[in-house]
């Protein structure tokens, strides 16, 4: 009796084993294609839509000017994009260089911006928990800015930091640095007790268990933070360039709606959506990299 | 007479949490862990247990009386005194031997000195294989072993353990009981070792402490004269199992009293 039901389970055990011999793609690869797939679907989709528009005649090519028109006619739109990071200079007609000198602007504008905030943030968040008086003195107001659109911050930044790249890296900056200040503080609360408890048994200094314990521990959820606030931060920098800089993409974008051009206008936001969506995938590689012990899309709590 | 590891002199310990009442969790505890003796804690829930672990180690301050290793007072806590808990807390963001080489490299151990040993320690515990795996993708049970196998690189005299096993299932935690019958003969430290389960305590213990109810007090202590390895068919086990349940009955009926009178 009992035999046969070993061999029952033997046997079942000897097909599952054998079951998927069927030659395939690593499912990797395939989650991969099919996400790629479904992207082109979804654009190509939104594209044919907006061109069916234009064809049917209900889109004004001069107003919406679909796909095929605002991408037909790139060199005479390159010319809008200067290359030297100065004010005024528009329209001379640099090409491809100006515009991925545009982009670089704009993305060092950003990257600093971003950079600045994420450690100032985790630093004045540290202090805030270590000292008391610090914690008294500053929690309030912090909680009292934090809320603050970053695009009020606009004026002040050109009262303060006047006309130029500054103010622009300045409201990047204020965009992430309260999030991550408060992001800092209530996780340093949320350090698991015990991680604690070992780096003192095992006889580490507080500066040892800051970098070592506590800063690993938050940092999963600090990223998500600064992720998070990434698409933000891209908006106040278009908005800054618009106002306050008279470079980068948000002066081009400005320019094109002064001047009525609308292939430009589209030209500029395509250009933008494909920017941010890079920053994204590589703020995701970084964190993938960088905090390898975290699963992807997980935001770092355990 | 041999000279205790761990001399607890008339401890007690008062919580006061902000803005609750204090609770009592220790009064007049004494008690004496000798070099290399296995000491087993066995009481009612919330009785002290744990609170007197974290005094030992040194992360929680006695509120009355002394507690000293080796004839000198514990003011902080100390690798000599291991401790480890139920969930095995390695830290996620480093790799198992990393994990077990946290102690020595914070000690400032070189780092091929360091891994060396850690290398050691996790042979010695049977996850020879693991030692660049992730703590998440270790089994429960494993992830227990490479806690251990972390205090003992710092070799400690005294190790501590707060419920090890209790969330692991039942194969698992008798293998983990041999495994950690082994680990103390080799390395020679105490162990100090809480648990809910009277078979665990008379698998392992060379003297089991029974506490009362909160406040937590020594109620009996029980040596367990048993050869090991101890087949719980052995009917000198059964008594022993008849004496801890009728103990500890009469303590969780006193301590539920407690919870209803508040
Ligand atoms: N950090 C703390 N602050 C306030 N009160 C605490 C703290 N730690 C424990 N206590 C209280 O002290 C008492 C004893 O707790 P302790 O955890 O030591 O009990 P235990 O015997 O380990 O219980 P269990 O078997 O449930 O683990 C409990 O009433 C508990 O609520
Ligand atoms: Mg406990």
């Amino acid at each position: 009796m009992t035999m046969t039901t070993k061999t029952g389970i033997g046997t079942v055990a000897e097909q599952g084993d054998r079951a998927p011999a069927r030659p395939s793609i690593p499912p990797k690869l395939r989650r991969y294609g099919a996400s790629i797939g479904w992207g082109i679907a979804s654009i190509g989709l939104f594209t044919a839509i907006w061109e069916i528009l234009w064809a049917v005649g209900w889109a004004n090519p001069l107003l919406l000017p679909p796909p095929h028109l605002f991408l037909q006619d790139i060199p005479t739109t390159l010319g809008y994009f200067a290359q030297k990071n100065v004010i005024g200079s528009r329209g001379t007609g640099n090409g491809l260089t100006g515009l991925l000198m545009t982009i670089l602007w704009t993305t060092t504008r950003v990257v600093l911006g971003l950079t600045l905030g994420f450690v100032l943030g985790v630093a004045v968040g540290a202090v805030v928990h270590y000292v008391r008086i610090v914690r008294n003195l500053l929690l309030p107001t912090i909680l009292l800015l934090a809320p603050i659109s970053p695009v009020a911050w606009l004026p002040v930044a050109i009262f303060v930091f006047g006309i130029g790249d500054v103010p622009a890296i300045f409201l990047v900056f204020i965009t992430v640095f309260f999030a991550i200040v408060l992001s800092t503080v209530s996780q340093f609360e949320s350090v698991p007790k015990n991680y604690l408890h070992v780096a003192r048994i095992m006889g580490a200094s507080e500066a040892q268990t800051f970098w070592r314990v506590i800063l690993p521990a938050i940092l999963p959820s600090l990223f998500m933070t600064l992720r998070l606030n990434l698409f933000a931060a891209w908006m106040v920098v278009l908005i800054a360039e618009a106002v306050g800089v008279g470079t980068g993409l948000g002066q081009i974008t400005s320019m094109a709606r002064a001047t009525f051009n609308a292939k430009l206008v589209f030209f500029t936001m395509a250009i933008i959506g494909v920017l941010g969506f890079t920053f994204d995938w590589a703020l995701r590689y970084v964190q993938s990299r960088m905090l390898w012990w975290v699963a992807p899309n997980q935001g770092g709590r355990r | 007479m041999t000279e205790p590891a761990i001399a607890i002199r008339n401890v007690a310990k008062t919580w006061t949490p902000e803005g609750r009442p204090a609770v009592h969790a220790l009064r007049n505890l004494s008690l004496d862990i000798l070099p290399g003796e296995f000491v087993v804690l066995l009481g009612p829930s919330g009785c002290g247990k744990s609170t007197l672990l974290y005094m030992i180690a040194g992360l929680e301050g006695v509120s009355a009386g002394t507690i000293e290793q080796d004839g000198i007072a514990v003011t902080q806590p100390s690798a000599e005194r291991g401790l480890i808990f139920q969930e095995a807390s390695l830290f996620p963001w480093l790799t198992i031997v990393d994990n077990v080489a946290f102690g020595l490299s914070v000690r400032g151990v070189p780092v091929t000195e360091r891994r060396a040993i850690a290398v050691e320690m996790l042979r010695s515990v049977g996850l020879g294989d693991m030692l660049e795996k992730k703590p998440d993708e270790l089994s429960g049970g494993m992830r227990q072993r490479a806690a251990c196998a972390r205090a003992l690189a710092m070799r400690p005299k005294v190790l501590m353990m707060d419920e090890p096993f209790a969330a692991l299932d039942v194969q698992t935690r008798s293998k983990m009981q041999d495994f950690l019958l082994q680990i103390w003969r080799d390395s020679g430290a105490s162990i100090i070792l809480v648990t809910h389960s009277i078979d665990e305590a008379i698998a392992l213990a060379d003297r089991v402490v029974v506490f009362t109810a909160r406040p937590g007090q020594v109620k009996t202590i029980v040596p367990i004269d048993l050869p090991r390895p101890r087949p719980s068919r052995d009917a000198r086990y059964h008594q022993y199992r008849d004496l801890f349940t009728e103990l500890l009955a009469d303590e969780v009926d006193r301590a539920f009293a407690e919870q209803e009178a508040l």
